[in-house]
């Protein structure tokens, strides 16, 4: 079952190796750190809420299976810094987002990055993101 | 004194800059920020949102670069903004000025009951992290942060309210408020202990107000890499006005029973002031809103065997 769940993350969709700077021990040892997954799907459910945002979409494989993915962010009161509203993202939109998937394997990730339909990028914080009042991405 | 040239060539810089900045507003565009159940709009660009808070209004960012007006005396008043730092302001390594990142530097002068307690706590952050649903962070569960947690973790906006006998802060995390009595008081003895303590201060100079806290709840941790205190605990925070936009705040903990010395775990954050308008945005911990992200995130992605 993981494996089959692993071939078809990795079959139909982009998946990068990116070298990300660490923050040493950061944020929650349930995500992989030095490496980040990208899928393409559909848009089920944007939950904009305290503790963390959470994006929810269908990815669908190559042999036509849906697995729902969990994509989560910070908080709305950080994200909005990063470009982010309530309104960014609604059920049906197609979206590209990568993240840093869960170390067990469950289509759960903290999302690094979200491409729009009309091709917007967000940056999810988090590793990479602005940190600083002064480096909020400018429109 | 500087020599002409360089003082002709740092006007000209700051003149620049200052051009820049009033430029760089009007060549965004004016995108009128999206209503709630709007029809479907799919290929509008979303507002930006940076600019725009929860009532729809702009939020104009202060300007860089301007030489900073003198501190008013005896004035730490206002709405303060220390920008969002994941380790010096949200401090998800723990205390910034002490966070727990293994660094030797940075370890605590711990006694042996401190350490005893320190491993007790199993944090979701720092070097001691666990996965979300082993943690016993009380957070989690939404108890109050409480003192010194409050200045500690998620420090965000604060408001800041003179009253004639005291000071009110206003936290934007946790949508709580503190009072620090200004009327001469002394800590109370043994007092019914409080998630935020007890607060007295006084003005130490012209533009340091500080703040002495005690009476506090043993069960708040005293940041999220859950490090412990006794009953015993003494919080001192400095809130010292640098200039007319800027307040730092120093926070020192001293716990005899957990530390062999008092140890400063926030040294001189800054926080810049905001208008009078600006929109303070809600951060609640809400048993509803927890337990829907543990059911989507933070229990599946603590399972171990990835079932």
């Amino acid at each position: 079952m993981k494996g089959r769940f692993l071939l078809c993350v990795a079959l139909g969709i982009c998946v990068l190796t990116l070298s990300l700077p660490l923050l040493a021990h950061h944020g929650n040892s349930a995500y992989e750190m030095e490496k980040s997954v990208t899928i393409k799907g559909t848009v089920t459910q944007w939950i904009w809420a305290n503790p963390h945002c959470i994006l929810q979409l269908d990815v669908t494989d190559d042999r036509g299976q849906v697995v729902q993915w969990s994509a989560e962010t910070e908080n709305p009161s950080s994200m909005v810094h990063y470009g982010y509203t309530k309104q960014s993202m609604k059920p049906g939109d197609q979206v590209t987002v990568t993240v840093l998937p869960a170390k067990n394997g469950k289509p759960i990730g903290r999302i690094v990055e979200v491409v729009l339909p009309n091709g917007q990028k967000l940056a999810g914080r988090g590793i990479q993101g602005p940190t600083k009042a002064d480096d909020y991405p400018k429109p | 004194m500087e020599g002409v040239s360089t003082m002709r060539k740092s006007v000209v810089f700051f003149t620049v800059l200052l051009a820049l900045l009033i430029i760089s507003p009007l060549a965004r565009p004016q995108t009128a920020p999206p209503k709630s159940g709007d029809a479907n709009n799919q290929n509008a660009a979303p507002a930006a949102p940076a600019d725009v808070d929860d009532w729809g209004h702009p939020v104009i960012a202060p300007t860089k670069g301007q030489k900073p007006a003198p501190a008013p005396r005896h004035d730490i008043s206002g709405i303060w903004d220390p920008g969002i730092d994941p380790i010096r302001v949200i401090g998800v390594l723990g205390a910034s000025a002490m966070p727990e990142d293994g660094k030797p530097q940075h370890q605590l002068p711990y006694t042996p009951l401190g350490r005893e307690m320190l491993n007790r706590t199993k944090p979701t952050s720092g070097d001691r992290t666990v996965l979300p649903a082993e943690t016993n962070d009380p957070v989690v569960f939404c108890d109050p942060q409480g003192m010194p947690r409050e200045d500690l973790y998620e420090l965000r906006t604060l408001q800041i309210l003179p009253t004639p006998k005291s000071m009110v802060i206003l936290y934007q995390f946790g949508k709580i408020w503190r009072v620090v009595w200004t009327d001469g008081r002394e800590l109370p003895k043994d007092p019914e202990p409080r998630w935020f303590g007890y607060s007295i201060g006084r003005w130490e100079d012209d533009y340091t107000f500080v703040v002495q806290s005690s009476g506090i709840d043993e069960r708040t941790w005293i940041d999220r890499a859950g490090r412990p205190h006794s009953g015993d605990l003494r919080v001192e925070e400095r809130f010292h006005r640098v200039d007319l936009d800027h307040l730092e705040l120093t926070v020192t903990i001293d716990d005899p029973k957990m530390y062999t010395k008092p140890w400063v775990a926030l040294d001189r954050v800054p926080f810049q002031l905001q208008k009078g308008d600006y929109d303070v945005r809600e951060m609640l911990c809400s048993p509803t809103d927890f337990a829907e992200y543990n059911k989507l995130i933070g229990n599946p992605v603590s399972e171990r065997d990835g079932k």
